[in-house]
């Protein structure tokens, strides 16, 4: 059965791609997910903070203890000391000697600044594209919902000046407007979605009096969200899609696949199974796809989406509608 | 010809630059001025930088200079060309080396910063006294007056040395010509390549000792040949001017640059003549410029071979007219007819009069002057007064220049008003913070002048006496000629303020010329900010016709993300303002130099500062200065009323910075001061101090505990005591049953608080409704200080708690007052706690002999000091004799005491019969091993004094004199892992193995914190530091372990952070043990890299990756059949790795060097591991009786 995609301007062998996780962090398993039939790797996500931070605490450090007669500095300046997480630029040249999927690096923040420029590094270490994971949680009560917006765009406009290679936008489903965003998005010449991103869910140690960093895997029902705005968006979007959060089986793939997405990334199962999951899902997919007679997997793609579906309206109110009367019935 | 470079670069780059590059092998040891040449050199090493035959030389740190130099002496002997950088102390340990080195007529050159050598008191600065102080080795001594100097005498010295064989000291004045950034042509590698003879060193190697050659050195000789077999060298001394000065002529036929051994400079019909070496000849040479172009005849003789002293050579290049000359000696000799290079010159000309080959047209008066001692100032009004003196028909002789002697009434009166600055030469001063980084920008300004524009620069920074809250004043000059000011700028075009709060502090305006520039960062705008200048500035700017400018630098460093740092922006102030380039292209050059300086550590840090610097000028403001001067408010007092009359005399004076003010009768003759003056110097240098919330509040006292400075304190008094209590002032009910029914406080020194926040990260007690609240929150100083300054000033006069009542763990200790206050440590610093903590429990009956360091500086840096006294008047009597010495110097203090209880004790016994015997047995017989006891026994003496007033005898007098040494004196040595390990070892050694009551308090900060973190033999297994540039490929010494091996030695290893209990007890048991102890303690510190808020936690990962084990090993437990290693610390519960790579020194390898940092991090992971299990082991061993019943 022919399983190729598109997405972000590659063809994939085959819908599935291993998500941003601590997967993509060792280059062992990421061998092991091109094995197990992974069409492309998202390497673990790079944070502005990790940028930043580093480079806040070499300033400080820098000028820390400063002004005493005997001593300018306390800290040595080697050659080739620099900070940054130049490990992370190292560990894509690995993985794309090691490995002929696409590699495409993920980097993570929340507001233009000089750590967008890592982008450029990625790309110039080898990264086959760039996933772009605005991650934000607005709790400022004076920040409006287009300030929110605005600062991805801005993000967006930032790294495509300094990319040539595809990059997609990792989004979270809090906005008001996901189809304007996405098309004010592909004006700004972001070249893929990825929806959508999960927020870390902290919890509360209440011993210690702290919150707690916390980060539960996905379940099934989460997909739901993801299928209905690959269905909007991809009928009437040109942006690559991929599904991310809830993917956990071959059905799931094939209903992303099917709402639109070029590609689907896969996290929990992967975490939770291992890469051979991959191989087990897509010889499902294959049968199934043989069984009901299709030719391809592109076949199927976006067949189920806002302009196609037989009844666009189940996507929106009408479904809400009719659950509430099945509750009443 | 070869092209050469313009650089603007600092004397010890300028020296080592050529050092590193004409020889195989560098011996290093750090000490200030000179630490930065072997850090330079060790740099070059790493980054695998080749000498000019290319081979990279081997630059290794030994033990002590004393160490280096006979590393020096064996790797000459050898056969390698080698050098060693240092300065001091430092030369003076390497003497009997240099003995050698010249007895056996071995080419060498040493490049020494020429520093102050260490008498009433240590001093970091510049004079001639260490050069004194080695001329009788047999050494050429060799000086350079600028930085381009010290870079052509370095090359210079070494092509002499290898034609004549005598080593040769190079030497320039530490940090006025070490440390001032200067425009120098480059000698390139060609230029040396040429200028190093091949043939002469290939004479050096084949003199080097080799068993294919056998020979023997060192033999020792007796009298009937010494003498002349040290005679038989003399012709190489004869030589040796000779060969120096065909060194010169080679260099001057290469660059152009022509020098003599003395250089005579100005009317060849001069009749009154200045001698000089060093960097004071440039400040002579510019003076005698613009006598001359006024009609005088003057001139300057600058000395460049200072030894061997060529008699010849000195009277042939005086003009035959001089008629009088004043030799400035830059050093004191106490005792001598004169200082040296005067008795020179007396000598020289005495011996060409007797010899009958004076030149003289008359035979000249001569006089000699000192000046210029720890970098004292030496300027065209200090030089314009010794040509007057000179103009006299009897001129002064033995005089002083640059200070007022008032005792001895040698100084030479000064016109303070006078200079020669002209408008010719652009002056610029710039106040700034260590920490705003205000330092970086100047020294990237000045090379953008220096090598971006046809002008001459020279920048020169003056820094602070204290770590934390160091202001520094950044002197910039520059202009169409060379420029030859080797002195501070006295009248400057343009004043900048980097922060805010130097407008009460400094007076910055006085140094403004009229119609100058002053640029204010400040929170006030334009239209706003006259009102909130003091009356005094208000009246300067006027006064001067100052134009004003003004900008919120913190406020766009923030937006910006700069933290802290204003730098950029000041610096882009400066560049707009000065208009010395137009502004665009001054911005690009400023892009430049950041690029410069932190492209290659990443571009995020780049871009940072190019966004302070777009954000600038749209915030810089031209302020509209008022008419009159309408402020009400003036800069507020330096010290308070109540401070005593020395202090409001001398040390405030000092803390204003006109200590350059105070005449010779305002000191102690003999270096001694009264302690207790931190509490006078009121800093304001936090930002955020901790607030007390007394109801959440467990009193645990852990934050008095960690307090680095002092700042918190608690106290437990009688309710009574709140009587009269400010408004403000917080007192809650004591919750313990110790001192049931007292009341408790908790109380901030809100102006003496560094604001380092490691009191409010150990507050365990959180607020349960809003856990972000803790019983210690920070908060901004400036609402609270004063409510603060009122409730501390009550907190003090609250009564101390009664020792004898207290239970002394970690919450009694802190109740106990802290005889060691506000020092001025880094914010943070990880060693003070400790020094508190000793004198919290033993300060008013301890004796500290301190090594030279960190903990010397801060503790005895003035104007202020902080060992303090307690309310009976009683403290900690300290001294800082040496760097190597410190335990053999306590050990000292130990024997007077011991003598003289001794004799009390004697006298006690004979005078029994009339004190009585009760008393007496009372006395002899007391244990003062617990506070009870000492109170006891003091209170006994007491009685014994009241005694021994009825009894005349001369006995009874002395007895009565000496009767303070019948109460238990503490006996403590202090300092760093760079005395305890490696320069003091040796001494430290001998004082635990000698078995007297010393004990040793090792801050173990893992470096050479005060000279800027350079490796010691205590540096961690896989760090980086300086001198280890390569990450330390050993494991640290186990000082403690090696200790132990004695068996009556007392050895705690300790980690406040970690276990503050065991730190307690440790100090308890170090000191009651009656034999030597040694205390090992963890101290957090800046050069580990990482926030010192956070010390505590890093304290605490070392202890539980294994890394740094705690344990008591006490001896006291042998004698009772018990195994006397006690382990404090559990078994590693994280990794090696945890632990380090949260430190910038040890992630630092990580990124320069991953593949090593990996192999060396596994094998920090195996040693700490094995250590962890061999302590383990030990503390598991059965003793004495168990040992016998098991066998048995």
């Amino acid at each position: 059965m022919d399983l190729k995609t598109t997405y972000l301007g590659f063809e994939l062998s085959n819908p599935i791609v291993s998500g941003s996780c601590p997967l993509g962090a060792s280059l062992d398993t990421i061998k092991h997910l091109e094995d197990a039939g992974a069409a492309a790797v998202v390497l673990p996500s790079l944070f502005e903070e990790e940028i930043m931070g580093a480079v806040q605490a070499q300033m400080e450090m820098e000028s820390a203890g400063a002004g005493f007669a005997e001593a300018s500095s306390y800290i040595p300046n080697p050659d080739g000391y620099h900070v940054g997480p130049d490990k992370y630029l190292d560990h894509i040249r690995a993985a794309k000697e090691a490995v002929s999927i696409p590699i495409i690096a993920s980097l993570n923040g929340t507001t233009p600044g000089g750590w967008t420029g890592y982008a450029k590094k990625m790309e110039d270490a080898g990264a086959d594209a760039l996933e772009l994971n605005t991650y934000f949680i607005a709790t400022d009560a004076e920040e409006t919902g287009a300030d929110v917006e605005k600062r991805t765009l801005d993000i967006v406009t930032a790294v495509k000046e300094t990319v040539s290679i595809p990059v997609a936008v990792k989004l979270s489903p809090f906005f008001s407007s996901l189809a304007n965003l996405a098309k004010q998005l592909r004006e700004k010449g972001a070249d893929g979605l990825v929806i959508f991103n999960r927020f870390y869910q902290p919890d509360v140690d209440i011993e210690e009096l702290d919150i707690l960093p916390n980060l539960r895997l996905s379940t099934a029902d989460e997909l739901r969200l993801r299928l209905r705005w690959l269905a909007i968006i991809s009928a009437q979007s040109e942006l690559s899609l991929a599904a991310t959060g809830g993917a956990h089986n071959a059905v799931d793939v094939i209903k992303a696949t099917m709402a639109g997405a070029h590609s689907v990334q896969m996290v929990s199962a992967l975490l939770i199974h291992g890469p051979e999951h991959i191989t087990r899902t897509l010889e499902a997919i294959d049968f199934w796809l043989t069984e009901h007679e299709y030719e391809s997997l592109r076949q199927m793609q976006g067949s189920m989406n806002m302009a196609k579906v037989p009844d666009p309206a189940k996507l929106t109110r009408a479904n809400y509608m009719k659950m509430l009367d099945s509750w009443q019935q | 010809m070869t092209e050469r470079r313009t650089v603007m670069i600092d004397g010890n780059e300028a020296t080592a630059s050529v050092a590193h590059r004409i020889n195989d092998v560098c011996a290093i040891y750090p000490i200030t001025p000179s630490s930065n040449m072997g850090e330079f050199a060790d740099e070059w090493s790493a980054q695998g930088k080749t000498n000019i035959w290319g081979v990279i030389p081997d630059v290794i740190e030994m033990q002590s200079e004393g160490g280096a130099a006979a590393a020096v002496h064996g790797s000459l002997q050898g056969g390698a060309l080698t050098t060693t950088f240092t300065a001091s102390q430092g030369l003076l340990l390497m003497i009997p080396s240099m003995y050698k080195i010249a007895g056996e007529l071995t080419s060498a050159v040493f490049h020494v910063s020429a520093r102050t050598v260490a008498t009433h008191a240590l001093s970091i600065f510049g004079d001639h006294s260490d050069i004194n102080a080695v001329r009788q080795t047999g050494w050429a001594l060799m000086a350079s007056g600028s930085v381009q100097e010290a870079h052509d005498m370095a090359c210079i010295a070494q092509m002499a040395t290898l034609a004549s064989r005598i080593p040769c000291l190079h030497f320039f004045d530490g940090f006025r010509t070490s440390h001032e950034v200067s425009k120098i042509e480059y000698l390139e590698d060609d230029d040396l390549r040429h200028l190093m003879n091949d043939d002469l060193i290939q004479a050096h190697r084949d003199r080097a000792m080799s068993p294919d050659r056998p020979i023997i050195r060192g033999t020792s000789q007796n009298p009937d040949t010494f003498f002349q077999a040290r005679e038989a060298i003399n012709p190489f001394y004869e030589a040796c001017a000779g060969h120096v000065v065909d060194a010169m002529k080679t260099f001057a036929k290469r660059t152009g640059r022509e020098y003599k051994l003395f250089d005579y400079v100005g009317d060849p019909e001069a009749e009154r003549v200045v001698v000089i070496m060093g960097s004071g000849a440039e400040a002579v040479h510019e003076m005698v410029a613009w006598l001359n172009a006024k009609g005088e005849k003057v001139g300057l003789l600058k000395v460049r071979l200072y030894r061997p002293f060529s008699a010849s050579d000195f009277i042939g290049a005086l003009p035959k007219t001089t008629k009088k000359i004043a030799v400035m000696d830059r050093t004191k000799e106490p005792g001598a007819v004169g200082e040296p290079l005067y008795l020179d010159v007396i000598t020289a000309l005495y011996e060409a009069r007797a010899a009958g080959t004076s030149t003289f047209e008359s035979e000249p008066i001569v006089v000699g002057g000192r000046y210029g001692l720890s970098s004292k100032e030496f300027n065209d009004t200090m030089v314009k007064s010794i040509f007057d003196n000179l103009a006299a028909d009897q001129p002064r002789n033995h005089f002083t220049i640059g200070i007022v002697d008032d005792v001895s009434h040698t100084s030479l009166p000064m016109d303070d008003d006078f200079t020669i600055a002209g408008d010719d030469v652009f002056r610029g001063l710039f106040y700034g913070l260590g920490a705003d980084g205000t330092v970086g920008a100047n020294k990237n300004s000045i090379k953008i002048i220096g090598e971006e524009t046809d002008n001459f620069a020279q920048g020169y920074f003056v820094y602070d006496s204290k770590k934390a809250g160091a202001v520094t004043v950044s002197h910039l000059r520059f202009g169409p000629d060379p420029i030859r000011s080797s002195y501070l700028i006295r009248k400057a075009k343009f004043v900048a303020c980097h922060q805010w709060v130097f407008i009460e502090k400094l007076d910055m305006l006085g140094f403004a010329e009229e119609g100058g520039t002053f640029l204010v960062n400040s929170p006030f705008g334009p239209d706003e900010i006259w009102d909130h200048f003091p009356r005094e500035v208000q009246q300067d700017i006027l006064d001067k016709k100052l134009k004003v400018y003004c900008i919120d630098a913190t406020e766009v460093a923030r937006e910006t993300g700069m933290g802290r740092r204003t730098n950029t922006i000041m610096q882009t102030c400066f560049f707009a303002i000065s208009g010395i380039l137009p502004r665009d292209e001054a911005i690009e050059k400023i892009k430049n130099a950041i690029k410069k300086t932190y492209g290659a550590k990443g571009d995020e840090i780049a871009q940072l500062n190019f966004n302070a610097v777009d954000g600038t000028l749209a915030n810089l403001h031209e302020v509209k200065v008022g008419d009159t001067v309408s402020a009400t408010v003036g800069r507020p007092p330096t010290v308070s009323e109540a401070a005593p009359d020395l202090v409001k005399r001398v040390t405030a004076v000092m803390m204003e910075g006109k200590g350059d003010l105070l005449p010779v009768s305002a000191f102690p003759p003999d270096g001694t001061w009264p302690t207790a003056t931190t509490q006078w110097e009121k800093r304001n240098i936090a930002i955020d101090i901790p607030v007390w919330d007394e109801e959440l509040c467990i009193q645990c006292n852990k934050c008095v505990l960690v307090c680095p400075h002092a700042a918190i304190r608690a106290k437990v008094y009688e309710p009574s005591a709140l009587e009269g209590a400010p408004e403000t002032f917080k007192s809650v009910d004591y919750k313990a049953k110790d001192f049931a029914g007292s009341k408790y406080s908790l109380q901030v020194a809100p102006e003496d608080c560094t604001g380092c926040q490691i009191c409010a990260r150990v507050c365990p007690a959180k607020d349960k409704s809003n856990p972000k609240h803790k019983a210690l929150d920070m908060t901004l100083q400036m609402p609270l200080r004063e409510q603060e300054r009122e409730n501390y000033a009550f907190f003090l006069d609250l009564p101390e708690v009664d020792r004898t009542k207290v239970k002394i763990d970690v919450k009694g200790s802190q109740f106990f007052q802290p005889l060691f206050e506000y020092s001025g440590a880094c914010e943070g610093c990880g060693e003070t706690p400790y020094v508190k903590l000793l004198t919290q429990l033993f300060g008013d009956r301890l004796l500290v002999g301190n090594a030279t360091g960190c903990s010397s500086i801060y503790g005895g840096n003035l104007p202020t000091t902080p060992y303090a006294r307690d309310e009976n008047g009683r403290g900690p009597a300290w001294n800082n004799s040496l760097f190597e010495d410190a335990a053999e110097f306590s050990l000292g203090f130990r024997l007077a005491v011991d003598q003289t209880t001794a004799s009390a004790r004697r006298l006690l016994k004979e005078l029994a019969s009339e004190i009585g015997d009760d008393l007496v047995d009372e006395i002899l017989l007391a244990d003062q091993l617990s506070e009870e006891g000492i109170t006891d026994q003091r209170e006994r003496v007491e009685t014994l004094r009241k005694k021994l007033e009825a009894i005349d005898t001369p006995e009874a007098k002395t007895l009565t004199d000496i009767a303070d040494y019948l109460v238990r004196k503490t006996v403590w040595a202090v300092g760093g892992d760079g005395w305890a390990y490696d320069i003091g070892y040796g001494g430290l050694d001998h004082t635990l193995g000698i078995g007297r009551d010393v004990n040793l308090l090792v801050l173990d900060t893992g470096v050479y914190s005060n000279t800027g973190g350079q490796a010691s033999k205590a540096t961690p297994l896989g760090a980086t530091a300086k001198f280890a540039m390569g990450g330390k490929e050993t494991p640290s010494k186990d000082l403690g372990m090696m200790s132990m091996a004695y068996g009556h030695v007392y050895v705690a290893s300790v980690a406040f952070g970690a276990k503050d209990s065991q730190t307690v007890r440790a100090f308890l048991e170090a000191e009651s043990y009656p034999g030597p102890s040694i205390i090992i303690a963890y101290s957090h510190c800046i050069a580990h890299g990482y926030n010192l808020a956070d010390g505590l936690d890093h304290q605490k990962a070392a202890v539980d990756c294994g890394a740094w084990p705690l344990y008591r090993f006490d001896p006291r437990r042998t004698a009772m059949g018990e195994n006397p290693l006690k382990l404090d610390s559990r078994a590693p519960k994280i990794s090696f790795d945890e632990y380090a790579l949260s430190e910038t020194r040890f992630r630092m390898l990580m990124k320069t060097n991953p593949e090593r940092s990996k192999r060396l991090l596994e094998e920090a992971q195996r040693v700490v591991r094995a250590k962890y299990d061999m302590y383990q082991q030990l503390a598991n061993l059965h003793y004495g009786s168990d040992a016998d019943a098991d066998t048995n």
